[in-house]
């Protein structure tokens, strides 16, 4: 009899709404519900008051720019002669890139701007390109579709070798120009800042427009530079890539360093 | 004649070196050549702690075997390495790993095997120093008559004095030999006239200027203030020696704002509304000068730092070159696309012998 009880119970398990994993189902829909249907309102939301949140931005960004930029590029950007240059028609891929790497605002005046801890929050840069873009029209913030490295890593080794190699270095490693001027090592550099830099053309480095170089062409490019960062170097230690000056240094001190002591030891008399 | 120092008689070693006479001045030069080398004689004997001190005799053995066995496990880990850490193709970190793995094994075995036996040497073999006489260069005088003796009885034996038809035509015969390698080497060299290769580059009248390495034509329009492009000529790609071909005409396409260009008399129609073209290739050594800055509108070569200054035709401001880059000249034809207006008016590149 007892038996036969126990037997039921089991038969008579707890299914449908009273199962155990039922209240775990019901707060997974619900939780998949309201975020779906959060995201779907924001995001049809955003795409309404985009040009409202500009308009919005590029006030947030004149009053960053009086108060940041004016000294050297004027009140109203349009430069100031002899310190810094008009600012209309540099678009917002330049303020991104300058102000993003920490390149403006300037420290000092030099042979070149050089990359310093970035100065604004990534809105504020936002801001500040929304300003500069709203003055006149120029290159914009490019598509992200560009800066995913995933173009054709050859093609854009070919073409790295042919448009960029010889300031910037075979391996992204830079290298100097002349009076003190100097191509930036490309390790590390975020992809947009990368695309920027050649729509753009900060300071000495020339121009490579979309007819010049497509945005695939582009793309390609910085696949290669992400290549670059994630595969090391097969020959080992690379000697920050420079060739054979730093490898011709390093074997003629620390080679024939070695030479040298294997020598005197062989020679010396032992104790 | 080698001698062992044992230490005791000093006076004895090294004395068996021939001493020289200090050479005669002649009269009436002012040379004092009283200043004979006097032989020092050996240092004299110390014994080494491991002659004196039987423990450090025994540690320093142990040492060398050590250092041996080292050598025996370097060799078995290299082999090791070699198998367990293979290159698998694609993977250059597996290439990495693979070297380095080897390298470092070979190196212990190597090297170990090597500072064992200096160490071995040096510390218990037999310590005391040795002196061995050198001898004189020139032979003795029977040496000296024997040998002239044997050329005489060869000359005989063989006849080559006296038969001298042989042996002037087996003269004949040696110059003659090489004349084949030489006339067949010089034909080695490029079969058309070098010079004439050197002076002229594949650019002609109307054709094409075109981006490296795709060879799609470029528009006037395309080339905006501060571009640089690569230029290649039109139909590069499909020559056989394109890359001859290229290493002579590859060009370099800048635009300025016109008023920032002095243009000297005879080139005003060489420019495009600011737009010039420049030979890429270095007036030094041949080198790519591509490094451009657009601000500075230097262009400068990344091999010895010629800086060309582009506002003035490229004139040399820095570096070895000697001439400034030759340019091209450009125009448009009818569909806005660039096209030079003939070849380079003067060779491109390094100097060479017929330049001129």
């Amino acid at each position: 009899m007892a038996k036969n009880s126990r037997m039921t119970a089991r038969r008579s398990r707890p299914v449908g709404r009273r199962h155990p994993l039922a209240t775990i189902a019901l707060i997974v829909i619900g939780l998949v519900s309201t975020g779906g249907a959060y995201a779907l309102f924001s995001s049809t939301a955003s795409a309404e008051t985009t040009s409202a949140h500009t308009q919005a931005s590029a006030e947030e960004g004149k009053k960053l720019f009086a108060s940041n930029c004016a000294t050297c590029h004027g009140l109203s950007a349009e430069g100031v002669n002899g310190v810094g240059p008009s600012l209309y028609g540099v678009g917002a891929a330049s303020v991104s890139f300058q102000v993003g790497t920490g390149r403006m605002p300037l420290a000092n005046q030099g042979p070149q701007a050089e990359q310093k801890p970035v100065q604004f929050t990534d809105a504020q840069v936002q801001s500040l390109a929304d300003y500069v873009a709203s003055l006149s029209p120029g290159p914009g913030i490019p598509d992200q579709k560009y800066l995913q490295g995933n173009g054709n890593a050859a093609t854009g080794a070919e073409l790295f070798r042919i448009n960029c190699a010889m300031c910037h270095n075979v391996a992204g490693a830079g290298g100097a120009l002349t009076e003190g001027k100097f191509a930036p090592a490309l390790s590390g550099v975020l992809p947009a800042h990368v695309y920027e830099a050649m729509v753009t053309g900060p300071q000495n480095m020339p121009v490579f427009n979309d007819k010049n170089l497509t945005p695939t062409q582009k793309a390609d490019i910085i696949t290669y530079l992400k290549y670059l960062d994630k595969n090391p170097s097969p020959g080992g230690f690379d000697l920050g890539n420079l060739g054979p000056v730093a490898e011709g240094l390093f074997i003629w001190i620390f080679g024939l360093g070695a030479v040298v002591g294997v020598t005197i030891w062989i020679a010396a008399k032992a104790n | 004649m080698a001698q062992h120092d044992d230490g005791g008689d000093n006076a004895a070693a090294g004395s068996a070196v021939v001493k020289s006479e200090p050479p005669q001045a002649s009269r009436g030069t002012a040379v004092i050549a009283s200043d004979a080398f006097e032989n020092p004689g050996l240092p004299p004997h110390r014994l080494r702690v491991t002659d004196i001190d039987p423990q450090k005799d025994r540690t320093a053995e142990r040492r060398v075997y050590t250092l041996f066995y080292l050598s025996i496990v370097g060799s078995i880990l290299a082999v090791a390495f070699y198998v367990a850490f293979p290159i698998i193709p694609g993977d250059t970190a597996s290439v990495r790993l693979n070297t380095l793995l080897l390298g470092l094994a070979i190196a212990l075995g190597l090297l170990s095997l090597g500072v064992g036996a200096i160490y071995w040497s040096k510390n218990l073999m037999r310590g005391d120093e040795l002196s061995e006489d050198r001898h004189l260069t020139r032979g003795s005088e029977e040496t000296r008559a024997r040998s002239i003796e044997i050329f005489k009885e060869g000359n005989q034996e063989s006849g080559f004095g006296r038969r001298t038809l042989i042996r002037n035509s087996l003269l004949g015969a040696l110059v003659a030999f090489p004349l084949p390698g030489i006339v067949l080497f010089r034909d080695l060299a490029p079969a058309a006239d070098p010079v004439k290769q050197l002076e002229h580059t594949m650019w002609a009248k109307g054709m094409r200027l075109t981006h490296d390495p795709s060879g799609t034509p470029i528009k006037a329009s395309d080339v905006t203030i501060g571009s640089v492009f690569h230029v290649i000529p039109e139909g590069l790609n499909s020559k056989a020696d394109r890359l001859e071909e290229k290493a002579k005409a590859a060009v370099l396409l800048m635009r300025l704002k016109p008023e920032d260009l002095h243009v000297s008399s005879g080139r005003e129609t060489w420019n495009y509304n600011g737009i010039v073209a420049y030979s890429k290739i270095c007036t030094h050594v041949g080198c790519p000068v591509a490094l451009y800055e657009q601000q500075t509108h230097h262009l400068l070569c990344p091999c010895h730092s010629s800086t060309f200054d582009v506002t003035n035709e490229c004139e040399v401001i820095f570096g070895p070159a000697k001439r400034p880059l030759p340019q091209l000249p450009i125009a448009i034809d009818s569909e806005g696309y660039l096209v030079a207006q003939s070849d380079f008016h003067e060779p491109v590149g390094p100097s060479f012998w017929e330049r001129t």
